[in-house]
């Protein structure tokens, strides 16, 4: 029955139309892989990085931009590279170095773009631009380089670097892709959610060619990158570079403060290094030098290194004296009975003088009175009680507590009590002949720069100050952290602070800072010698100015650079003329200072290692090599069959 | 037309509307492919495919009206003078033809260019058609019935192949199907579709295990076979079929490897394996299926295409112009369009068996198996199930030649079967 027939031959058409529906349905609808995002050949998602905020000082200038970049990245899987000598001699990078980038992209992903070479200026991009379109894996993405516009501020400002693998896994929200940047230190860390904005993503056509052809749908599905916030600083940067250049040659620490807000007008660690030199591509070689140097300028002085405050710590003891009514501003004491020697001086019958002088038999009978201020007979006991008291009371100066100011490892430095005697001596074993030394800043306290600078605000405040902060605006609304608008109080009633004032005045006057006195500006400041086991003293100075109404309250650590008045006490009153005044009256001094050399005075833990030197020779920047242009190739992409 | 039945009235609607919608839905995806976001062309711009087209349809129309006009005992009258047009154009143009494309299989008149190749498929059809209405020839019985059809086929198979249009000659392939119908022993079909399969099968996979594969299926088919059957050869034909396929297999396998030089055998590979040459000849599978497969379920939206826009498929609005309906109209639009063409050729063999001549029913099956052919070919290489053949879909494809010639063909055929009520079988 041939009629039947039509049976097959309808059944086998219908066979076919459902074979190519299923197959229809698997490809449009089941196989992800042609989806748009992941075909990425006409339609092209596109990254868009936001700029990194900017940072401005209080002036209102720029001190950190971002200046715009290229980044090539390569698809390990799509790359043909036909003339690989060729390609190595245009981009300026070796054979060996081309395969381990290959590689070390291979590692990540086989069929995404990842980084292979970062950060080529603009002028490098235009020129090797037009060479790239022959090798096939290859592309170019915007970027940009955070880039420093005075070569200053680097521990405080922190660094941005690519992200590491541990921060990749670590991260809580998964915003961070593989070779993103990230704050690592510094401001840059603290604000990195503010400064880094928000990603956006771009849907773009090109065509067969590789040649944009707009945007996909109009737009709709694009979400636009949020540039990051800028933020405001409190940094002087003008203060802040002549800061630095009087800390050329000395290992140390400064940093000033407007006491009436809590913002940092300068902060320096010594030695230091340009900024810019870890913005670039050369990062990690960059960042082993730095590493590597003995004198540690990666390490962050102001908030991280800890000193016995010296004398500048009577101050307090003084301030305490008064406000626990042991003294008063008229007691008077000899050097007599007393096991802590002290240097030739005029007589001390008051606490003014008594600071003038920094007299250490007197501090000693202050801190004395203090620690026995109880009605405990047992001496052991009372000096336990004492201890503990005390030790409140010097907490609420924010010593041996981690201030809060807005930088990462903030240390809290040590104000002993009476569990950590205990631990040393044992429980009632220990007494006030034990820890006199504390009276006067020596023994087991440890401050650091920041807080004796905050010490030195609180009493330019008369009691009270605000949390240390670099960052005082977030923002085009300039919003202040709510934690640096708290007023925190010491409980020192500021009629107390007047005798302290009066005998800092003193110091600088006619007392142990006279040398470096300024002209027709009323300086309040202590000096301070603290001792420590590697070499000569530390050389300290605290400040504040002008007393009538402060307006920056500063500290000065110099390490091995002697008694506080020799170099601690000029930088200090150097800046505070500066910052006042915008100029320097005592030009010897200034030229004096600025060629000390106090380094060398600085014993190192360990001779230097010698620095080896990296045995892949990289180039900086990009050699360009003049490239013939390559022939058009006519592709006939329709071959009939 | 008989005594005032309007024609109209007796011509098959159904089959008219699907024409109809194809032509519609193929002209609006010309202008989708063909679109320029940037310079926002007109649909009926005549500087472009989709105005062009628009004025082939119009022709097309004219020429519909003449068809139905021209009385039906005309086609079978005239079916080999017809035949004898076309193949002597097919020899005219192999010395005057013009060269488009690389292939010299077009003469021009004036502005417009003509494929000749592209009217052998009617020539061809109404040739065969016209030798089977004979009511001697038996297919089942007569070898020598089957010359007379191979010539039919062969002469402009041969023509064709030197004016370098290859796909156009593969059509002829759709005749199978009205040789089926009319009486070819079923098993010729089934050994040529086993062995194309056994040939891709063999290219793809080991020699080895592909034997392995048949002499466990032969052993499955001995057991299941009743014992009567297997002691009346059924058991020697079974073994004797499975060796023959063996034999296929590693014969394709000698033939690729030591008689094929190494680009010969590159070609081949590449048409199984469109990733061994992503740059070359399996650009045009991979963008295509990229393009499809973009579309997704409803698709980018009208012209919102970018893979067909932008260049990364070829020949976007005439062969691939089925990527424009898959990337803008997603699998909806897939599905509708190959509904439509199933229910097309399905209709036409509906309607090829209600005719009571031979000639018409031959006809008829001759113009579905055409269509079913274009369509298997082009949809299945835009969605990497066949190899990239140059021909165009029936209807949706830009070209004036093969519109008219598409057109021509399936109206013969309705005004053919408009008349089946006042004809009498003689077959």
């Amino acid at each position: 029955m041939l009629e039947n027939r039509r049976f097959v031959i309808i059944g086998f058409f219908t066979l076919i139309g459902i074979i190519y529906l299923f197959r229809l349905f698997y490809l449009q609808v089941l196989d992800e892989s042609y989806s748009i995002e992941s075909s990425s050949n006409s339609i092209k998602r596109v990254i868009e990085v936001p700029f990194r905020g900017q940072i401005y000082d209080r002036n209102g200038k720029l001190i950190v931009y971002n200046t715009p970049v290229y980044d090539l990245l390569v698809t390990p899987n799509k790359v043909k590279v036909d003339d690989t000598l060729r390609f190595c001699r245009v981009l300026g990078i070796e054979r060996r170095e081309f395969d381990s980038l290959i590689n070390a992209a291979g590692s990540y992903s086989r069929n995404k773009p990842s980084l292979f070479l970062r950060q080529l200026s603009k002028e490098d991009f235009a020129s090797i631009q037009d060479i790239m379109v022959d090798y096939s894996g290859f592309e170019f993405a915007k970027s940009s380089m955070r880039t420093y516009k005075a070569a200053t501020l680097a521990n405080t400002l922190g660094y941005v670097s690519e992200i590491s693998k541990t921060q990749l896994e670590k991260q809580e929200e998964p915003y961070y892709r593989q070779s993103d940047y990230i704050g690592q230190t510094g401001i840059e860390k603290i604000y990195e959610h503010e400064l880094r904005g928000k990603r956006g993503t771009k849907f773009i056509m090109q065509n067969v060619a590789g040649v944009y052809k707009g945007a996909w749908k109009n737009g709709e599905l694009d979400t636009m990158a949020v540039a990051g916030e800028n933020l405001y600083s409190g940094i002087d940067i003008d203060i802040q570079q002549y800061a630095d250049s009087l800390m050329v040659n000395k290992v140390g620490s400064i940093v000033a403060i407007e006491p009436k807000t809590g913002q940092i007008l300068s902060m320096v660690s010594a030695p230091t290094y340009d900024p810019n030199f870890l913005a670039t591509r050369h990062f990690s070689r960059n960042y082993t030098t730095l590493y590597r140097n003995p004198y540690k300028p990666l390490f962050n002085r102001p908030v991280m290194a800890s000193y016995r405050p010296g004398s500048t710590f009577k101050l307090i003891q003084a301030l305490i004296g008064l406000q626990e009514g042991v003294i008063t501003p008229n007691s008077g004491f000899t050097h007599a009975n007393c096991p802590i020697g002290c240097h030739n001086h005029p007589g001390t019958p008051t606490v003014a003088l008594g600071v003038t002088h920094s007299c250490n038999p007197y501090f000693y009978n202050v801190f004395r009175r203090i620690i026995y201020n109880n009605k405990i007979s047992n001496t052991f006991k009372a000096s336990a009680v004492g201890l503990d008291d005390w030790h409140d009371k010097i907490s609420k100066f924010g010593i041996g507590q981690q201030l809060g100011i807005d930088l990462p490892s903030e240390r809290k430095g040590n104000l002993p009590d009476k569990k950590y005697y205990d631990k040393i001596y044992g429980e009632n074993r220990w007494k006030f002949s034990n820890i006199y030394s504390l009276s006067i800043g020596e023994g087991e306290i440890l401050i650091t720069p920041l807080k004796m600078a905050n010490v030195a605000a609180i009493i330019a405040n008369k009691g009270y100050y605000y949390t240390p902060h670099v960052i005082h605006g977030i923002g085009e609304k300039k919003v202040l952290k709510p934690e640096y608008a708290v007023r925190h109080e010491t409980g020192v009633a500021a009629h107390n602070f007047d005798p302290v004032i009066e005998g800092m005045l003193g110091a600088v006057e006619g007392g142990t800072a006279r040398r470096s006195r300024v002209e027709g500006i009323s300086i309040a400041g202590k000096t301070g010698t603290s001792q420590n086991k590697r070499g000569m003293d530390h050389s300290i100075f605290i400040a504040f100015a002008p007393v009538e109404d402060p307006k920056i309250a500063i500290a000065v650590f110099v390490e091995n650079a002697g008694a506080g008045g020799s170099a601690a006490a000029p930088i200090a009153n150097l800046i505070i003329e500066k910052y006042l005044t915008r100029n320097v009256t005592n030009k010897a001094l200034e030229k004096r200072i600025m060629e000390a050399d106090f380094m060398k005075n600085v014993i190192l833990p360990a001779p230097p290692k010698p620095v080896i030197k990296d045995t892949a020779k990289r180039r900086q920047g990009i050699p360009m090599v003049p490239v013939e242009k390559p022939m058009p190739k006519v592709i006939n992409w329709f071959k009939r069959f | 037309m008989e005594e005032g039945k309007p024609i109209t009235k007796n011509v098959d609607w159904m089959v008219v509307l699907i024409y109809i919608a194809c032509l519609g839905i193929g002209w609006v995806n010309i202008y989708a492919a063909v679109y320029n976001p940037e310079t926002h062309s007109s649909i009926f711009d005549l500087s472009n495919n989709a105005g062009k087209q628009l004025m082939w349809i119009g022709t097309t129309f004219i020429l519909i009206i003449c068809i139905l006009v021209i009385d039906y005992k005309f086609y079978e009258t005239f079916s080999f003078i017809i035949y004898a047009i076309v193949i002597f154009l097919l020899v005219v143009v192999l010395f005057a033809g013009s060269n488009i494309n690389g292939s010299r299989s077009w003469i021009k008149f004036g502005a417009i260019s003509l494929q000749p190749a592209q009217f052998a498929n009617l020539a061809v059809s109404l040739a065969i058609s016209k030798y089977l209405s004979d009511p001697a020839i038996s297919l089942t019985r007569k070898l020598k019935d089957y010359y007379p059809i191979l010539g039919i086929i062969i002469l402009p198979s041969i023509l064709i192949l030197l004016s370098n249009e290859t796909g156009s000659m593969l059509v002829f392939a759709s005749f199978a199907i009205i040789l089926y119908r009319e009486g070819m022993p079923g098993f010729i079909p089934a050994i040529g579709i086993v062995s194309a399969a056994l040939l891709i099968i063999s290219l793809l996979y080991n020699s080895w295990y592909i034997a392995g594969a048949i002499i466990f299926i032969a052993g499955i088919v001995i057991w299941l076979m009743p014992v009567m059957t297997r002691r009346r050869g059924g058991l020697m034909a079974t073994v004797l079929i499975a060796i023959v396929m063996i034999s296929i297999v590693f014969g394709v396998d000698f033939f690729m490897n030591n008689v094929l030089q190494k680009h010969q055998r590159g070609r081949i590979m590449v048409l199984l394996d469109p990733d061994s040459d992503p740059r070359g000849i399996g650009w045009n599978v991979i963008q295509s299926k990229i393009a499809i497969g973009s579309g997704g379920f409803s698709g980018k939206g009208f012209l919102q295409g970018t893979q067909t826009k932008f260049d990364f498929v070829p020949e976007q609005s005439t062969d691939f112009i089925f990527c424009t309906v898959g990337e803008e109209h997603g699998f909806i639009g897939t599905a509708v369009v190959v509904t439509l063409f199933i229910l097309l050729i399905s209709r036409l063999v509906i309607l090829a068996e209600r005719q009571r001549s031979r000639f018409a029913r031959v006809y008829g099956y001759c113009v579905a198996g055409i269509f079913f052919f274009h369509f298997l070919v082009n949809v299945g290489m835009t969605i990497g199930l066949m190899p990239v053949i140059g021909i165009p879909l029936p209807f949706f494809s830009y070209g004036g030649s093969s519109l008219w010639s598409f057109s021509v063909l399936l109206f013969i055929f309705l005004k053919i079967d408009a008349q089946r009520p006042f004809t009498l079988s003689r077959g």
